[in-house]
């Protein structure tokens, strides 16, 4: 792969307050990503740091969703979509034709604009991911499920009615189960894309609570077309336009002292 | 600069831009009045200057409360968020300067009957002209968001620190030579102090406006005129 060579990897200052080092999870070099002969995405280099949630901010159709795709190898599914460049998850390609898809898919998990429950009970829509992965005597597999609606903060919600029907709870309800259903297989990269559009103001506020949580233990990524949300919940945010990543630093400064031109127009509201 | 896709956010920050404008007009306005109160003795217009003064406090106010409304209505961001809390603080120092305007217009309430020498009124006036010099230019730069501009006001300070310590001076040995001057040397030391005054907030306002621009402070350390330089020299004359 020649292109390989001509990456230049995003500078970030580490935050000096805390002087923390901040490690690579995932380190996307020279990216380009093709739909048919359509460029989508076009030479991206960003880090997403361990522990650290980011943010991928710009209008419609910049790319930034084929970004997140990419990061689980979700365009797989689909013929005529490719992706040159490199990948790395803890260092190792996930680009390579070698990767073991479902192996990645577990360790890079993903949450939808809309909320997805399986049309079964709130405890199989748990349970069903794990067993997957893994073979549990029942009450382990209790505790997994218990847990990762703890994590989603919905075990309080639903403790009384695991039997129900999981697309009889609300919008918000639903959305924090897919997002137990990932946590449930014990991911190391948590994708959101745009997992707050479609919820009332109270329930995007306990999502919003839940990624603050969930950022102690993992990396995270969410899409998101709310400025405010992109500044209320992520370390880092990337500006993507037209295909390519126009800006990536840490969010307080994006959002008070943009460096570009373009960021500034985006999120000021004056794009167009 | 381009415009919002939603109009009404630039007609709400074009109102707050015209409303910090105004009360800065007010500003200048009371700032001329009280001195010239002062240089001719005129309690009427000094009286009028005491009573105008309510009107830069209500400015105020309406500018606070179109602001927190914008920023509770458009989740500003970057410049436009620097934008609304620059105007805040245009507002509060614009503020103080009618108070220092006014306290002024009160000493030449209270100085009724005395008659200084105008040579000392002089120095204060010189004082206030140049702080009316600052007042313009640093309007005038924020009113067309002109960082070097705002810049030169914040250095142009020293120099009216520096005509206040030699007021101070002049009014101090006037006051050694014969006690019956005390009184209104000392209203005049702080009318000359409020102008001084006036002039730091001029470079407040500066600073805000450099942030506005910029998104960060001004990195350097102010040029700072002495005024207690006189009183001590004014120490070591007693002394002798």
């Amino acid at each position: 792969m020649s292109s390989v060579t001509a990456y230049t990897v995003p500078t970030v200052t580490p935050d000096p307050a805390s002087g923390e080092e901040l490690e690579p999870k995932v380190l996307v070099q020279n990216l380009n990503f093709y739909y048919g002969d359509n460029r989508a995405l076009k030479d991206i280099n960003v880090s997403l740091f361990n522990g650290k949630v980011t943010a991928f901010i710009g209008p419609s159709g910049c790319g930034k969703s084929t970004l997140l795709r990419v990061l689980n190898r979700m365009y797989d599914l689909y013929p005529n979509q490719r992706a040159a460049g490199q990948v790395t998850l803890d260092g190792e390609d996930i680009l390579s034709a070698a990767q073991d898809l479902n192996l990645l898919r577990a360790k890079v998990g993903m949450v939808f604009q809309k909320p997805t429950p399986f049309p079964m009970t709130i405890y199989e829509n748990i349970a069903f991911g794990i067993r997957l992965y893994e073979k549990l005597p029942k009450s382990e597999l209790d505790g997994r499920v218990q847990h990762a609606l703890q994590r989603a903060a919905l075990w309080d919600e639903v403790k009384d009615k695991l039997g129900q029907n999981g697309l009889s709870l609300s919008g918000g309800q639903q959305q924090r189960l897919c997002i137990a259903r990932t946590v449930a297989v014990q991911p190391e990269v948590i994708l959101l894309d745009e997992p707050c559009s479609a919820l009332d103001p109270i329930s995007t506020a306990k999502i919003e609570e839940l990624i603050d949580e969930l950022a102690d233990d993992y990396t995270l990524v969410i899409v998101t077309h709310n400025m405010q949300q992109a500044a209320r919940v992520s370390d880092f945010t990337a500006f993507m336009y037209l295909g390519e990543l126009v800006e990536f630093g840490e969010t307080s400064n994006i959002f008070t002292t943009p460096s570009d031109r373009r960021t500034q127009d985006y999120i000021t509201g004056r794009f167009g | 600069m381009t415009d919002h896709t939603a109009k009404a956010f630039d007609s709400d920050l074009q109102e707050l831009a015209r409303m910090v404008a105004e009360m800065g007009g007010l500003a200048e306005k009371q700032i001329a009045d009280a001195v010239s109160a002062l240089a001719r003795r005129d309690s009427a217009l000094a009286q009028r200057v005491t009573q105008a003064d309510v009107n830069i406090d209500t400015l105020q106010r309406e500018i606070e409360e179109k602001a927190v409304l914008t920023i509770a209505r458009r989740q500003p961001m970057a410049v436009d968020l620097r934008d609304i809390v620059g105007a805040l603080r245009l507002a509060s120092d614009l503020e103080r300067i009618g108070d220092l305007a006014k306290n002024i217009a009160k000493r030449v309430i209270a100085l009724n009957g005395e008659f200084p020498p105008p040579k000392l009124i002089r120095g204060v006036e010189h004082m206030a002209d140049m702080v009316l010099g600052q007042m313009k230019a640093v309007l005038d730069a924020y009113a067309r968001r002109d960082d070097s501009k705002a810049m030169a006001v914040w250095r142009g300070d020293e120099e009216i620190d520096a005509v206040c310590t030699s007021v101070f001076r002049e009014l101090l040995t006037y006051m050694l030579e014969d006690p019956r001057n005390i009184t209104f040397c000392i209203h005049l030391m702080f009318c000359a102090k409020n102008v001084e005054r006036m002039g730091d907030h001029a470079t407040n306002i500066a600073e805000t406006v450099h942030y506005i621009i910029e998104g960060r402070p001004i990195a350097d350390q102010r040029p700072k005129g002495d005024t207690l330089a006189a009183l001590r020299g004014g120490a070591q004359q007693n002394r002798n």
